[in-house]
């Protein structure tokens, strides 16, 4: 067998079916034998980035390892920005490159890049494989150090004589790192302790993290919740570990979370955080955040423990083994005084996240009809990053995990389109809106020729303001209004729509939404809604850069 | 304050690369960095002391662990420990003025390796107080060339730091330290 059947016999041994993928040079081995592996589904993107977003997307739908694939030199290092989006977020990738032949490596060949030296820093690990003996073992390694512990991605680079080289298939039966050892017993003196802290509690409150998606234990903490009587806020990507409609869910916090969430946050005395890794974003000034709450963190990664907030019970370990244990550990209580001086700031500060009372369009009233005309079980909701990505977190009750696929780490302008392309293909029956902004789509939307292609009927909404939104908002408030290259020209989009052979609708006013809403979901096939929106909206409440949560304002007037 | 962390790695290219490149991206202020093998095949030995609080240093350990090639850290900065390094010192020597520097070394337990008209090369193994002393005697001669190696560590009495990872060890394991080599020779030219 040769190398290139190798490593297309160890993905199929791994479970994968669908890569994501652009060819060149010295993946043509690799390509030249796929037509011999009909069980993987190759889909050709329109630039490698895009292969490595939908990759990840796949795997943050699916829960299943993404995988993308890219050629040597110019291909890897339009992959780095996707494979750092994954590592910033923990999601399960693999990225295989192609390199130039092993005795051109390091003579400065035609499309040579030092693919491992770049991607060192931005991966859990990575793998030059110089033998085709090597391949098996190595798919091996790579897709169980992606998938275990705290997930990310891992990449393969293979030198174009490798995949032509004769080998054996000898996919190992087991894997045995000495220097990576998923350790799943259950620390159960921290777990203790922890417990005992929340038991003495008053006014406890949980974080929930994207670990609580990524390790499918959002029924675990509903139950630990509900037990301890505990409100639950939760991080951006921890949207959707609880549903909207619970009693104790108290939104989401940080940056442009709820007010009361932060306020909350500011004056518990217990924090429970699972699965999160302390960012600014989420928590403000570390220093601030808290001054008398005791911390309880737990998280499979002990690197996080302690790296930006000091915790008072730091535990080790996977949602899924740690919190049945700390349930059991914990009284049944209620805490009727903390909740309700929680819903009476809710109640004072209701407006603060509202949809805006205005016949004008604004993108809060979009993204909310959007999931209003949506079923909620069928809906999986894409979005770029900025302020349209801060409204769809806000305004379209998320209320399950897996649906709402953002790039909350890196923030990455463009993620929307490749990333509703890699959710549609793990779920076909959902119906992805990929809420665009318009200078992120702007960044990929070549990729709407890889969604026709592949047929996938995904609904594009771009929030169209003619800004850059959210750096128009920072030039506004801190700035002085001092707005510099943020007001962008727009192409047609719905000449746009109709180059790419797919239906466009143009919404300029309030009522236009919902019909156009309902109208894209009974095409089968993509649409593309530009909805021209009001151009200076702010979002609100926000917590100013460098300033603790408990300082969270409302308007520009608090500023 | 000053911290000894000693972490046994995987002896396989990319290493290293790795291990520098976790200091700089988190800031970590390195002193001094030592690498060699050990009498495990395979498995290389670093001695790294870093500057910062107990915070840094215990950020440092766990983000070294996380390193998927890292396969122990241990922080010798609290454990009854040898610490040592070596310096080797080129320092101008007259025939006048060579007995009273070799009198020096006789202090500090240093030896003269090499000797010309002008000059003596100097050997110490000391803690790296001791070399610093010594330096600090020697710098009115003129010291014309230096190098250290760094610190070294190694726990006194019976126990080891290398027991479980020895431990650990079998046939499954190899394959992941022996990955990644570009093989000796020539390979046949492919051209593109």
């Amino acid at each position: 067998m040769i190398g290139a059947d190798i490593v297309l016999e160890s993905l199929k041994k791994a479970n994968i079916d669908t890569i994501f993928g652009y060819p060149g040079g010295v993946v043509l081995p690799l390509y030249d034998r796929f037509p011999f592996h009909k069980e993987i589904r190759h889909i050709l993107v329109r630039h490698e980035q895009a292969a490595g977003h939908a990759a990840d997307a796949y795997a943050r739908v699916s829960g299943k390892i993404g995988v993308a694939l890219a050629t040597s030199g110019p291909g890897a290092t339009n992959l780095v920005t996707s494979v750092q989006n994954a590592m910033m977020d923990s999601v399960p990738t693999l990225f295989i490159t192609g390199n130039v032949a092993r005795n051109l490596i390091g003579k400065d060949g035609f499309q040579e890049a030092d693919a491992t030296g770049i991607f060192m820093p931005t991966v859990k690990h990575n793998y030059l494989v110089t033998n085709a003996n090597d391949l098996a073992p190595t798919f091996a390694e790579a897709i169980y150090i992606a998938t275990t512990g705290r997930p990310g991605p891992v990449h393969i680079d293979i030198p174009k004589d490798v995949f032509l080289e004769d080998a054996e298939f000898n996919w190992p039966k087991t894997i045995n790192l000495r220097g990576y050892k998923i350790n799943d017993e259950v620390d159960s003196e921290q777990l203790a302790e922890a417990a005992e802290l929340i038991n003495a509690s008053e006014k406890p409150i949980i974080f929930a993290g994207h670990g609580v998606i990524i390790s499918n234990t959002s029924n675990l903490l509903k139950k630990l919740c509900e037990k301890g009587d505990i409100p639950v806020i939760t991080t951006l990507l921890g949207i959707g570990s609880m549903p909207t409609d619970h009693p104790l869910h108290y939104g989401w916090m940080g940056m442009h979370g709820s007010y009361h969430a932060n306020i909350a946050a500011s004056n518990a005395d217990t924090i429970i955080a699972l699965g999160m890794r302390m960012d600014d974003r989420a928590l403000g000034r570390f220093a601030d955040l808290n001054h008398n709450a005791k911390i309880v963190h737990i998280d499979v990664d002990p690197a996080e423990h302690d790296k930006n907030l000091k915790a008072t019970v730091p535990v080790v370990g996977n949602l899924s083994t740690t919190l049945p244990s700390l349930i059991n550990n914990i009284e049944e209580t209620n805490h009727a005084d903390w909740i309700q001086w929680i819903e009476k700031i809710k109640s004072e500060h209701a407006d603060s996240m509202s949809i805006p009372n205005t016949d004008k369009l604004s993108v809060q009233y979009v993204v909310n009809s959007i999931a209003k005309e949506n079923k909620k079980n069928e809906l999986v909701v894409v979005t770029g990053v900025g302020q349209h990505q801060m409204w769809a977190a806000q305004h379209m009750n998320i209320s399950k995990p897996r649906q709402l696929i953002t790039s909350g780490g890196l923030g990455t302008m463009g993620f929307e389109v490749p990333a509703a392309l890699g959710a549609q293909v793990a779920n076909p029956n959902a119906k992805v809106w990929s809420i665009c902004g318009d200078g992120g789509f702007q960044m990929t939307f070549q990729e709407l020729a890889t969604i026709v292609d592949e047929k996938l009927p995904i609904k594009f909404a771009i929030i169209n303001n003619g800004y850059l939104g959210m750096v128009r908002q920072w030039q506004e408030l801190f700035y002085k209004e001092n707005l510099v290259d943020v007001n962008m020209s727009q192409p047609n989009f719905m000449k746009i729509a109709e180059a790419y052979g797919i239906t466009g609708i143009e919404v300029t006013k309030k009522e236009q939404v919902s019909k156009a809403i309902i109208q894209a979901n009974k095409i089968e096939g993509p649409v593309l809604i530009d909805f021209k929106v009001e151009s200076e909206g702010n979002v609100w409440p926000m917590v100013p850069a460098g300033a603790s949560l408990s300082e969270t304002v409302e308007s520009a007037k608090e500023l | 304050m000053k911290h000894t962390v000693v972490a046994l790695v995987e002896d396989k290219p990319g290493v290293l690369n790795r291990i520098a490149s976790l200091f700089r991206r988190r800031g970590f202020n390195i002193d001094s960095l030592a690498v060699g093998t050990t009498h495990e095949e395979g498995i290389s030995r670093m001695t790294i002391v870093i500057e910062g609080n107990e915070n840094i240093a215990d950020q440092l350990e766990k983000q070294l662990f996380k390193l998927i090639d890292v396969i122990k850290v241990e922080n010798f900065t609290n454990q009854n420990a040898i610490t040592r390094e070596l310096a080797l010192i080129k320092v101008k020597a007259s025939t006048q003025n060579r007995r009273e520097i070799l009198d020096i070394l006789e202090v500090f337990r240093a030896q003269a390796i090499d000797l010309s008209t002008a000059s003596l090369v100097i050997q110490i193994v000391a803690h790296k107080d001791t070399i610093d002393a010594l330096i600090d005697n020697l710098s009115r001669f003129g010291i014309l060339e230096m190098v250290r190696t760094g610190r070294i560590a190694m726990r006194r009495g019976y126990t080891t730091t290398t027991d479980e990872v020895i431990e650990y060890f079998d046939d499954s394991s190899k394959f992941h330290s022996q990955i990644g080599r570009l093989s000796n020779g020539d390979f046949p030219f492919v051209s593109d």
